[in-house]
């Protein structure tokens, strides 16, 4: 199918927007009516045809806007982008994952021509055509990392793995939910998630730790997470937490409907061939509660999901004193009805609102 | 003096341990303020007739005891900073096997720690103690400005003099805490500053 890109913002004017195919295709993270902690890793190996699981690097109606919000985060603040010295390698097995899989993924949109390391690539929606030696940093504008996520939407933590553990050493971390990456990078695995709250207790990363050193090439995994952003923001850094943090307090109930938004990461794991490196892809998704109410099963769902979040989890993903509202809205939309088990729409079998 | 025993944290915090004499040729010891009473806990002659002490005073006043440890080589610095391009210096023609000894605040241990990994030699090799001020060196995650000998919080950032509150969350990279614009969500609405561990 031929992807119509839209022309949108992610800042000030915000007119960032999800047409019905990306809503019926969003990423919905709750399979069930609650949620709580778990190492929920999937294999990463396609999906349901058209929806984001079915290709290793989604590309969506949002991809040339993203990039264009991604190069003006990078423009203000460069330390969004760092690799450690050690990294590089692994930035070039990075962008040879990225140029396959796109250019086979996608071979109407990307092109990737190899002779022996002298490679063009084609990225026709942004306009590139590149030749360059595959393996030499001075035959690109930026080191390989750079240069490929520069050109793919979300974010890339690059994890070296040594003694056991996995390190973040590399990384391009424009979209994140609110985790620096000039802070944390060097960190380990569970020096980085430190501040999350309850899943060190429950042996969640001692688990996951396990499962993702042993990911091998070919078999690459994947697992949702998510949070809520008012207005959608993709630049919901901590380094720019002082000037964005007071949207929060914008929202009110007659502008939740299109204000409030369910921000998912659609998060997978591949090991990388060379450096023996792991990549990290963080893509991020967002759905304005409006849209997310047309699907009926969301919405009865989504009101249960918020309704019985433990009060720490609310706290850590930011939402504590706004949910009260969210919940005033959202309740409109949960007739009581049942929903059915698993993620998916289901627009055909499930009853529609009957409120 | 009694140590500062430090409540149970998240795990990208530093745990600080106490200093023993290990074997070794030659030995390295940075001692910053009452830090000196860690030194003068464990100092031997023998111990000390291999060992470089370094001395950072901040106000205290043991320059009299460590020097009458007789250290194999001893140096007074008023500053971390002044002492910097001598540590450098001698870390540069330090060997394998080189033990060294931090003791004193946090801020001067991770840094200091990150000094002696930069030259090669292994985590292993270096002991902690913390002694004295319990202030954090803090890195605004704004401005990228580090704050030295934060007692507070919420503290202004010395650089871009935004209030901060002080986070747990800890980098070794640069041995420094995070803060954070702590009324970034409701301007102007800054809590009381009051000690770290109250």
């Amino acid at each position: 199918m031929t992807i119509q890109f839209n022309d949108e913002s992610f800042r000030d004017d915000y007119t960032f927007h999800n047409s019905d195919w990306a809503i019926k295709r969003f990423p919905f993270p709750f399979h069930e009516d609650s949620y709580m902690y778990s190492v929920n890793m999937e294999q990463h190996r396609g999906g349901p045809e058209g929806s984001v699981y079915e290709m290793r690097f989604d590309v969506d109606e949002h991809y040339v806007s993203e990039m264009k919000d991604r190069a003006i985060v990078l423009d203000q603040d460069p330390l969004r982008c760092q690799s450690l010295p050690h990294m590089t390698l692994a930035g070039w097995d990075l962008l040879e994952l990225i140029m396959v899989s796109k250019s086979e993924d996608y071979p109407e949109l990307f092109e990737l021509h190899r002779n022996g390391s002298q490679w063009r690539w084609i990225n026709k929606p942004l306009g590139i055509d590149h030749s360059f030696t595959f393996m030499d940093e001075t035959t690109l504008p930026y080191g390989p990392m750079e240069y490929i996520t520069r050109q793919a939407q979300g974010d890339f933590a690059v994890l070296d793995q040594r003694d056991e553990m996995l390190w973040m050493d590399a990384g391009m971390v424009t979209t994140q939910a609110d985790w620096s990456l000039d802070f944390d990078i060097g960190m380990n695995f569970f020096e980085w998630h430190a501040p999350v709250p309850k899943a060190h207790e429950m042996g969640i990363f001692q688990r996951a730790l396990k499962f993702l050193l042993n990911i091998q090439q070919g078999a690459p995994a994947r697992r949702l997470n998510w949070t809520m952003t008012v207005n959608p923001l993709l630049d919901t850094s901590p380094e720019n937490y002082h000037k964005w943090g007071i949207q929060k307090t914008a929202l009110t109930p007659e502008n939740i409907a299109n204000k409030q938004h369910l921000r998912v990461e659609l998060q997978t794991f591949f090991r990388l061939p060379r450096s023996n490196a792991l990549v990290f892809p963080i893509r991020c998704y967002l759905c304005s509660f409006q849209d997310l109410m047309t699907v009926p099963k969301w919405g009865r769902r989504l009101h249960r999901v918020i309704r019985d979040l433990p009060v720490e989890l609310a706290t850590y993903k930011g939402f504590i004193d706004n949910r009260p509202m969210m919940l005033d809205y959202l309740s409109q939309f949960d007739d009581g009805l049942p929903t059915s088990p698993g993620v998916w729409p289901d627009l055909e079998t499930e009853p529609p609102l009957t409120k | 003096m009694s140590k500062f025993e430090f409540p149970k944290s998240i795990t990208s915090r530093p745990v600080w341990g106490t200093l023993e004499v290990r074997q070794g040729e030659y030995h390295l010891m940075i001692a910053e303020a009452e830090g000196a009473g860690a030194i003068l806990d464990i100092a031997t002659p023998d111990l000390m007739a291999k060992s470089h002490l370094i001395y950072i005073p901040k106000g205290t006043d043991y320059c009299a005891r460590l020097q009458a440890l007789n250290s194999a080589q001893f140096y007074e610095g008023p500053s971390y900073e002044a002492s910097l391009p001598r540590i450098r210096r001698v870390l540069e023609d330090a060997h394998m096997g080189l033990q060294v000894y931090l003791t004193g605040t946090e801020g001067m241990m991770g840094q200091a720690m990150n000094e002696v990994m930069a030259v090669g030699l292994p985590h292993t090799a270096i002991q902690t103690e913390h002694r004295g001020s319990v202030a954090r060196r803090m890195q605004c995650v704004h401005c990228k400005g580090v704050t030295e000998d934060v007692e507070v919080d919420p503290f202004v950032c010395s650089h871009c003099g935004l209030n901060l509150f002080v986070r747990d969350h800890y980098s070794r990279r640069l041995a420094a805490y995070q803060g954070v614009r702590v009324d970034a969500e409701d301007h102007g609405n800054v809590p009381e500053p009051k000690g770290i561990y109250e």
